[in-house]
C-alpha cells in the first residue's frame, strides 16, 4: 500500500524533473498505473425522513468523489457490482479479505445521518486494504442541497491523504460562454464547479466580454467587457452582482488579473499603439505604471509571493516572455525557444510558469521555470491558449479552438484540462462552446 | 543596434519559413515576408473609390504601399466633408493570442489614424478602438481569411 503511493508519487516527481528537449513534445496519452480504489455506497442512519431518502445521496456522493478522483488519472475506481461487503459493516468494520479479493488497495465508506434543524452529517472512513488499516475519518455538517460541496471536500481529503498533495476538487472555474455564428459571437461570462457541473451565466451577452479572472482572495472576479463599446476593465462581485470599472483611462484597458492579496488589478492599457503594464489599488484606486517601453507589453501574471510579475512582450521584434520585478524593475527576458511565446502564468506553487507557444503553425500550451530553463510542451494542437492553474498547481485548464471551413462554419472553442506531467488531457463538458477559463482557489481556504 | 537588425533578419526568416507552406494568390508573399491581402473581397466603400479598409501583415502594424493609397484617399474625403467623424477598428487574425491581438488591434488603428493626421485630417475627428481577433471579416479558418481579417476599418460615426 505505502509502496504503491510511493510509486504514483515518484513517478510524479520524476516526469516534472524530466526536461525535454525543445519542440519534442510528451503528448502520449498513457496511464501512470492509477491506484485501485473501492468507493463504497454510504449507508443511511435509518431515522432519516422519506424527504432526505429519495435524494439517494448514498450514491450520488459517492459517485461524485469517484468521478473526481478517477478524472484526476491517479485513481482507478472499481465497479460497484463487484463489492462483497455491504455498505454499513463496510463502514463499521471492514472485512478487509473481501476487499482485498477484488483486488482494491484503497476503501471510501461512509455514513448519513440527521443532525439537527435539517442538518446532515456526513462521515467518510479511508481504508488502507492491504495494511489493514484506517487511515482518516471526518465529518462534514451541510444542508441537504449542499451535498456536491461536501463530497467535493472529501474528494479533496482523500486526494490529499493519498497523494501527499493538496486538492482541488473544491473550486470553481470562470470561463466565457460562447454561441452564434463565429462573425457575431455572443459571449457572456459564465461560472460553474471545477467538475463542469452547476453553469451559472453572470452577463446577458449584451456586450462582448473577454478574460474574466478570480480574485484569490474574495468573491470578485476582473474581466474586460465592451460595455458602451468603450474596451474596459471589470470588477464584478459574484455575490451581488455589482460591477465597476477599474480606474479612468482614456483607452482600452485589457488583460487583468488580481495580484495574491487581492488588493490590486494588473492590466495593460493602449495607447497611441503601445500598450503597457499598469497596476490600480482597488481600495485607494492609485494607479502606478510598471512598464514604459514602446513594444506591446501585456497579459500580465503575479508570482504567488507578489514580488516578481511574469509578462508576454514583442520588444524584441516579436512575443517573447519576460519577468521583472512587482516595481517594474530588473526586466529579464525568458523565453528564447524558436517560436513565439504568451499568456505567461505563474504557478500558485512558485516554481513554474505555464505558458502558449506558436510555432510553425502549431500551438501549445508548456511550461517553463520562473528562470525561463527546463522548458516542457504538455500539448500540440491546431489552436489553444491560456492556461490557468489547479489551485494545487497540478493540473492546467486551457481552451482549444477546432478550426472552421471554407464557409466559417464548423470551429469552436471548448475546455480542456491536463496534468502538469502532460497526461491525462481530458475535455470539460460545457453546455456551450467556452473559452478563457480561470481556475479559482479553493472554496474551503488552505 | 546589432540586436537589433539580427532579429529583423531572424523574423523575416521566420516568416518566410512560415509562409512557405501556405501562400495564396491573394495573400502576396514577398521576400520581406509580408503577407498583407491585396485583393478586393470583403472590402465596402465608404464613397465612390474610397475603400474603407487596410489590410496588415502577420504580426505587423506597418502601413503597405497599398494602405497609404487607401488612406491618403480617405484623408482626401474626410477633409471635403469636414463635419464627418470617423472610428478606426483595428483587427486581427485568430492565430494569435486573445490579449496580444488586442494590443496588436490598437497598433494597427493608430498606425492608420497617424497617417490619416498626417495627411491633414483634424485628429479630434479620429476615435481607434480594437477588437482584437473577435470580429473576423471572413470566418473561414485559412490563410485567406487571415489576410482579409488583418485589417483596420475606418467606419462612419455621424
Amino acid at each position: 500500500m505505502k509502496y504503491k503511493i510511493f510509486t504514483i508519487l515518484a513517478l510524479f516527481f520524476i516526469l516534472t524533473a524530466k526536461s525535454f528537449a525543445l519542440v519534442s513534445v510528451d503528448i502520449t496519452r498513457g496511464n501512470l498505473d492509477p491506484l485501485p480504489t473501492a468507493i463504497s455506497d454510504f449507508y443511511l442512519d435509518s431515522k432519516l425522513g422519506d424527504n432526505i431518502k429519495k435524494l439517494q445521496l448514498e450514491s450520488k456522493i459517492p459517485e461524485l468523489i469517484q468521478n473526481n478522483l478517477s478524472r484526476s488519472g491517479l485513481f482507478f475506481a472499481l465497479e460497484k457490482k463487484s463489492f462483497i461487503q455491504r455498505p454499513e459493516p463496510a463502514h463499521n468494520k471492514p472485512r478487509f479479505e473481501d476487499w482485498a479479493f477484488i483486488k482494491t488497495q484503497v476503501l471510501v465508506t461512509g455514513k448519513i445521518s440527521l443532525e439537527k434543524e435539517g442538518r446532515l452529517r456526513v462521515e467518510f472512513k479511508l481504508w488502507d486494504v492491504v495494511s489493514a488499516t484506517e487511515l482518516s475519518a471526518l465529518a462534514f455538517y451541510t444542508t441537504p442541497d449542499n451535498w456536491r460541496r461536501v463530497s467535493h471536500m472529501i474528494s479533496d481529503k482523500i486526494y490529499e491523504r493519498l497523494t501527499g498533495e493538496k486538492g482541488y476538487f473544491d473550486s470553481r472555474i470562470i470561463f466565457v460562454s460562447e454561441t452564434g455564428p463565429k462573425v457575431d459571437r455572443k459571449k457572456r461570462l459564465a461560472i460553474m464547479d471545477q467538475d463542469g457541473y452547476g453553469v451559472k451565466y453572470l452577463t446577458l451577452g449584451n456586450e462582448l466580454v473577454l478574460t474574466p479572472r478570480f480574485s484569490p482572495a474574495s468573491q470578485h472576479v476582473t474581466y474586460m467587457s465592451y460595455f458602451k463599446n468603450l474596451p474596459r476593465v471589470y470588477l464584478l462581485n459574484i455575490e451581488t452582482g455589482i460591477q465597476d470599472l477599474v480606474g479612468d483611462f482614456p483607452g482600452m484597458t485589457f488583460a487583468p488579473r488580481f495580484s495574491p492579496d487581492g488588493k490590486k488589478i494588473i492590466m495593460s492599457f493602449a495607447q497611441e499603439g503601445n500598450s503597457d503594464i499598469y497596476t490600480m489599488d482597488i481600495k485607494t484606486r492609485v494607479v502606478e505604471k510598471l512598464t514604459d517601453n514602446p513594444s506591446i507589453d501585456t497579459s500580465p501574471s503575479y508570482s504567488p509571493d507578489g514580488s516578481y510579475i511574469a509578462f508576454n512582450s514583442d520588444r524584441s521584434g516579436f512575443q517573447q516572455i519576460y519577468t521583472m520585478k512587482s516595481d517594474g524593475t530588473n526586466v529579464k527576458r525568458i523565453s528564447f525557444g524558436e517560436g513565439l511565446y504568451g499568456t505567461p502564468v505563474w504557478s500558485p506553487r512558485g516554481d513554474l510558469i505555464a505558458f502558449t507557444k506558436l510555432y510553425r503553425n502549431k500551438f501549445y500550451i508548456g511550461v517553463m521555470r520562473s528562470d525561463g530553463s527546463g522548458e516542457r510542451l504538455l500539448t500540440e494542437n491546431y489552436y489553444q491558449e491560456a492556461p490557468s492553474w489547479a489551485p494545487n498547481g497540478r493540473v492546467l485548464v486551457f481552451y482549444r479552438e477546432t478550426p472552421s471551413d471554407s464557409s466559417g462554419r464548423g470551429g469552436g472553442a471548448k475546455l480542456w484540462s491536463i496534468d502538469l506531467t502532460g497526461y491525462n488531457e481530458r475535455l470539460i463538458q460545457t453546455p456551450t462552446d467556452a473559452s478563457d477559463p480561470s481556475w479559482s482557489g479553493l472554496l474551503s481556504g488552505k | 543596434m546589432l540586436f537589433k537588425s539580427l532579429n529583423k533578419v531572424t523574423l523575416a526568416l521566420v516568416m518566410t519559413l512560415f509562409l512557405g507552406a501556405c501562400a495564396t494568390q491573394q495573400a502576396t508573399t514577398t521576400t520581406k515576408g509580408e503577407d498583407a491581402y491585396t485583393g478586393t473581397e470583403t472590402v465596402k466603400f465608404l464613397a465612390d473609390g474610397v475603400p474603407d479598409r487596410v489590410f496588415f501583415s502577420t504580426n505587423k502594424s506597418e502601413l503597405t504601399s497599398a494602405a497609404t493609397t487607401t488612406l491618403g484617399k480617405q484623408a482626401t474625403y474626410l477633409k471635403a466633408n469636414p463635419t464627418l467623424n470617423v472610428v478606426l477598428e483595428g483587427h486581427a487574425d485568430e492565430r494569435g493570442t486573445r490579449e496580444y491581438n488586442l494590443a496588436l488591434g490598437e497598433r494597427r488603428a493608430t498606425a492608420a489614424k497617424n497617417y490619416l493626421i498626417s495627411n491633414g485630417v483634424a485628429a479630434n475627428r479620429i476615435k481607434v478602438i480594437s477588437y482584437g481577433k473577435e470580429k473576423p471579416a471572413n470566418p473561414a479558418s485559412n490563410v485567406l481569411a487571415w489576410s482579409q481579417n488583418r485589417r483596420t476599418v475606418t467606419v462612419k460615426t455621424n
